[in-house]
């Protein structure tokens, strides 16, 4: 067994099917010379070719769309948005073209395409550290991976480029564990835990829809996704030695949910934390809780509560980003208040 | 504002070309405009869903351009999509049925008319966002060059589409990467009320390419022979890996933009003068003029047309109603 960075497992996943699957493409801007942004793709166009690496010019919905188009004739592409920021100005390709296209035609097209870089805040200011992936889950075609560890980062993106469905990649730039070549070093962050685990070198898939339980517990659940987890992950260390047991659940794909994982949880904690980097009006949080009170709501002894982001775009200052973004005490705070009935 | 375009009605040259092809040409042309207009009846008898968008007067662009194309290369189309599907061979039975969101329809009754697709005829998909296909079709364009396959595609779309900001994007990587695509700016001089000269700085649409260093061509759009010999040129030129191509087809929306849709922007005399420049008797003229086809022979043709669109209506009526829960089969692709 050995070590690997998320990114470095994300590239060995997306290496490995590329040299399994002729059929695999990746778009994106500066992924092949300079090897991308955040380096998942370095020395990717050395092995693979300018045929099969494509470096963009800077063209957001105008490469959405070739990737769409590629993917409905018959390749897998795998675009890259810069930062995850940046797939806003490709929308309409995303919502109105490649989520609707399999429904519109009746099923007869399939559009198995990834889309996939990295967000959260990491000091850049308001348009480089949003979360986007409520937006898509709210938009049914598509589904939404996030990866949290270099184990499931590796077997999630192979499970995404053989997904015939266009698939949301959210990757966390503090997870990367690397340094930006553009940008300077990546913040780093103490509560980051478990970046180094075993990854085997031999391709993986781990299914989409399948929520892996980080950490058992019994007085509490919390279920949290990306940076959130590996935060919740510590609360759960310092509650423990204050006698709190905390389960920790990774949903690992938002779309689709294992509910039957979260569910069995719940029943056995009757309390639970929902965390998210998103901000809270509308956004993932939101939707977990309703989930929740869907399937859950005869085992909950208390309201569930959440966690999120402020509703504000995000502010430059580390100060005012640390406030707005939930952080390992606000986190602690939470399940606190839901263990104080 | 009135249209500068000029009007041409003289008989569309057809010396030297394959009668056969011409005669193809003509059926085509026929069946998409009975298509659409026993559509406008069956809108007016409300049996009919939904909306669309009648191509009439427009079918030599969408006929032309196909004639000049192999059944495997593909196409991306727009809300006003009919007529490109009609040319690249799309089942009409398959329409109709897709116009009446019957299970036996193109898109199993889920597209309807601004949704047609036939991936079995390379017909990617109708894109009713305006300006949203040309960037798919540049990705089948460079699926095209990643698996060899000597296909070349296509991407139809209005003059109000070259004012989308994705029509740049995608023009210029085609023309970066050499891409194997075609451009068809069919320009029937209004995006809704709009005429080119109220919404393009340049209303010589062709000469964008200019920008990207990427040939370009003004014709005729209601000549189909001229729009034949276009892009057959631009097909050479894309299978040979020298590129794409931009042509701007001059043509005229005879209907209003949508259904009923009465155009009031548009003087009366200017429609009429259109109707007039017909590219389906242009090309009957220039038939008969040729010696490819006798006014007999022509005849029988149109008499064909209007039998096998009766056959389709009446086959799409027969068909099944979707099911309220048949979409979610759709929604996501099982692996
Ligand atoms: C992005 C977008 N904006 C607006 C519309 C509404 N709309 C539909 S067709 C149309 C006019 C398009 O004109 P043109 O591209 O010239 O095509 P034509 O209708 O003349 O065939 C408009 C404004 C739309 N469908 N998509
Ligand atoms: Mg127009």
């Amino acid at each position: 067994m050995r070590q690997l960075g998320l990114s470095a497992a994300i590239r060995e996943g997306i290496v490995q099917e590329m040299r399994a699957d002729e059929s695999v493409i990746l778009l994106g801007e500066d992924v092949g010379k300079f090897g991308g942004a955040f380096h998942v793709t370095h020395d990717m166009l050395d092995e693979f070719g300018a045929n099969r690496i494509w470096d963009t010019p800077i063209s957001e919905a105008g490469f959405t769309g070739l990737g769409i188009g590629a993917a409905l004739t018959g390749l897998r592409p795998i675009v890259e948005y810069q930062y995850l920021d940046f797939i806003f100005c490709a929308m309409d390709q995303v919502v109105n073209q490649a989520a609707k296209i399999r429904l519109m035609s009746g099923g007869r097209a399939k559009t198995p395409l990834v889309l996939r870089g990295p967000q959260g805040a990491t000091g850049r200011g308001a348009q480089h550290s949003q979360s986007v992936e409520a937006y898509f889950m709210h938009t049914p075609g598509m589904k939404v991976v996030m990866p949290s560890t270099p184990f499931d980062a590796k077997g999630l993106i192979i499970s995404a480029i053989r997904d015939d469905n266009p698939v949301l990649f959210v990757e966390h730039k503090l997870l990367y564990g690397a340094a930006s070549p553009g940008g300077g070093k990546a913040l780093s962050d103490s509560a980051i835990q478990a970046i180094g685990v075993d990854v085997p070198e031999t391709p993986y898939a781990i299914p989409l829809g399948s929520a892996d339980v980080k950490r058992q517990g019994s007085d509490v659940t919390i279920i949290a996704t990306l940076l959130m987890l590996h935060r919740s992950l510590t609360v759960a260390d310092q509650l423990a030695e204050q006698g709190i047991s905390v389960e920790v659940i990774d949903p690992r794909s938002l779309v689709p949910l294992d509910v039957e994982t979260i569910a069995a949880s719940v029943a056995k904690t009757n309390h639970v934390v929902v965390v998210s980097e998103d901000t809270a009006r509308a956004g993932v949080s939101a939707e977990l809780v309703a989930t929740i009170n869907d399937h859950c709501f005869y085992d909950l002894e208390a309201p569930v509560q959440r966690v999120a982001a402020v509703d504000t775009p995000i502010p430059f200052g580390p100060a005012a980003e640390r406030h707005v973004i939930p952080q390992v005490d606000d986190i602690r705070g939470a399940v606190l208040r839901a263990l104080s009935d | 504002m009135t249209s500068t375009v000029e009007i041409r009605r003289d008989p569309v040259d057809c010396s030297g070309k394959d009668p056969a092809m011409l005669l193809r040409m003509f059926r085509k042309m026929l069946e998409a405009r009975e298509f659409e207009e026993q559509l406008y009846y069956l809108f007016l008898t409300t049996a009919m869903p939904g909306t669309m968008h009648q191509a009439v007067g427009q079918e030599a662009v969408a006929v032309g351009v196909v004639s000049a194309l192999n059944a495997d290369d593909t196409i991306t189309s727009t809300h006003r999509g009919h007529a490109h599907c009609v040319a690249k061979d799309v089942p009409l039975k398959e329409m109709m049925a897709e116009m009446f969101a019957k299970r036996e329809g193109s898109c199993r009754g889920m597209g309807g008319s601004m949704h047609l697709t036939d991936f079995s005829k390379g017909m990617l998909g109708a894109f009713a966002i305006v300006g949203s296909g040309i960037p798919i079709a540049t990705g089948a364009a460079l699926s095209a060059r990643v698996r060899g396959s000597g296909q070349v595609a296509v991407s139809f779309f209005g003059d109000g589409a070259v004012n989308e900001g994705v029509f740049h994007e995608a023009l210029n990587m085609a023309a970066l990467w050499k891409l194997p695509a075609i451009y068809i700016i069919e320009n029937n001089q209004y995006a809704l009320s709009m005429t080119v000269e109220e919404s393009s700085a340049v209303p010589n649409l062709a000469s964008r390419a200019c920008a990207y260093g990427m040939p370009n061509r003004r014709v005729d759009g209601n000549d189909v022979v001229a729009v034949y010999d276009a892009t057959r040129e631009a097909v050479e030129r894309a299978r040979a890996g020298d590129g794409p191509t931009l042509i701007e087809a001059l043509t005229y929306r005879i209907r209003g933009h949508a259904r009923f849709e009465a155009a009031g922007y548009r003087p009366e005399k200017e429609v009429e003068a259109w109707k007039a420049a017909d590219p389906i008797e242009r090309l009957a003229a220039g038939m008969i003029a040729a010696g490819a086809a006798t006014a007999v022979e022509l005849n029988r043709v149109r008499a064909e047309a209007e039998t096998v669109i009766e056959d389709a209506i009446e086959y799409a009526q027969s068909c099944s109603d979707v099911e309220a829960e048949d979409y979610l089969t759709y929604i996501t692709a099982e692996n």
